[in-house]
């Protein structure tokens, strides 16, 4: 149940995008076309799924303060935590790789739809928020997991709907100096709004 | 090393002005006119959110200031010397313990400051405008240019924030740099008078209008039109 609330919280209050501008960049540059934010959002929730957890292990074995007392009991007092960020981008790199290179061996047709956003996602502040969120609000592995999903499901909605807003809004009259980039803000804000009403909801 | 003396004997020789016209317009060009937030879409990852109050967005200013600065020197220095097959990694690798300084530094002397931004100083590592401008210039550029162009890109981007967090904070809690503006001018009218504050502005969504209404501003001024 803990678990549960966990995910919605993740999808919905606190909304990778609409709470906290996490992977805006791509947000709005891969907007424009809902089958092409379906990819990049289904891209994200594959990814943050699987490097929160990794990242997690990271951190609670290699990384916290004590977390290296497994090796031998001399290294308690050893705290890497400032490591913390070059290793986690480190890993997401790799497992970015990784899983682009499994993709494109086991399932070639999902490869192909999201093979070339795979690589943007490197990048994205977004997959690197979840797990700077994870360690800092200390969350077990399987919160990690659901925490990774979540977030991403919470992207992806996020990113299809405005996409889906966009596609309509080419037939309407926007002001020149608002097209593009300033209607679209404009347009998440709104979307925040509504996003706002599931504030406080809890299972 | 070598790389680094091949250069300056390189620069030498067309013994160009220290400011030359050329240099000034890397800088004064992402003010306005190629400003990476409102033109090129770069780098709203991470600072709207920290555009509730003015001072920590000075903070993030700074700290994106002196991260695009540096990187950009630093993958300038190395342009010659990194295959272009590893770069991106090279790149977040320069960038990510750059980042890491900063936070530490900001750890050790600014703690309260460290823990209102938390993860944010962290998400520098994957603003766009870092990486946009190793990839698009430094790579391919001398060191001085290099830095000037971060510096330039950086301070159109903190401009932006500053404008942001100015409106962000006088009308979501009347107030500027934590002075208190709203309840001075109240006090002024009297005790029945009081200047209501638009909780609206401190959530998400006021970051979102208040960067979107800049943009119209200032894309209207440049006529500037995205198609």
């Amino acid at each position: 149940m803990e678990l549960f609330n966990l995910g919605i919280r993740s999808i919905f209050i606190d909304n990778m995008i609409f709470a906290y501008f996490l992977g805006m960049c791509s947000f709005l540059a891969v907007s424009k076309k809902v089958s092409t934010a379906i990819g990049l959002g289904a891209a994200v929730i594959f990814v943050l799924t699987v490097t929160v957890p990794v990242n997690w292990l990271l951190n609670e074995y290699v990384l916290k303060e004590g977390a290296l007392t497994w090796v031998s009991a001399d290294l308690a007092s050893i705290d890497l935590t400032f490591l913390r960020f070059i290793m986690f981008i480190a890993i997401i790199a790799a497992m970015v790789q990784l899983v682009e290179m499994v993709v494109e061996k086991f399932a070639p047709a999902l490869y192909g739809a999201l093979g070339i956003f795979l690589p943007l996602i490197a990048v994205n502040c977004a997959i690197l928020g979840g797990s700077l969120f994870m360690a800092q609000r200390d969350y077990t592995i399987a919160e990690s997991a659901v925490y990774g999903f979540g977030s991403g499901t919470g992207f992806c909605l996020a990113i299809v709907a405005l996409a889906a807003i966009r596609e309509k809004l080419k037939y309407s009259a926007v002001p020149n100096g608002l097209k593009g980039l300033g209607i679209t803000m404009l347009l998440t804000g709104l979307m925040g709004i509504a996003f706002m009403s599931f504030m406080g909801i809890d299972l | 090393m070598s790389a680094e003396t091949v250069e300056k004997a390189i620069e030498k020789k067309p013994a160009e002005a220290l400011l030359s016209k050329r240099r000034k317009k890397l800088v004064s060009d992402p003010l306005v006119d190629d400003n990476p937030i409102t033109i090129q879409v770069l780098g709203i990852c991470s600072a709207l959110a920290v555009t509730t109050q003015m001072k920590p967005t000075l903070v993030m200013a700074i700290s994106v200031i002196f991260v695009v600065v540096m990187s950009n020197l630093v993958i300038s220095l190395m342009r010659n010397t990194i295959p272009s097959r590893v770069r991106i990694i090279v790149q977040l690798a320069v960038v990510a313990t750059l980042v890491t300084l900063v936070s530490e530094v900001l750890r050790a002397f600014a703690y309260d400051m460290y823990k209102e931004l938390s993860v944010f100083i962290g998400l520098i590592i994957t603003n766009c405008i870092v990486m946009g401008r190793l990839e698009a210039f430094a790579l391919g550029n001398k060191p001085y240019d290099s830095v000037l162009d971060g510096f330039g890109s950086a301070l159109g981007y903190s401009w932006i924030i500053l404008t942001v967090a100015f409106f962000r904070e006088l009308l979501g809690s009347g107030s500027v740099f934590g002075l208190p503006i709203y309840d001075t001018i109240s006090g002024l009218f009297g005790p029945d008078f009081k200047l209501a504050t638009n909780g609206l502005m401190v959530s998400p969504v006021g970051a979102f209008v208040i960067l979107g209404l800049i943009i119209w501003v200032q894309r209207t001024k440049t006529g500037y039109v995205e198609h």
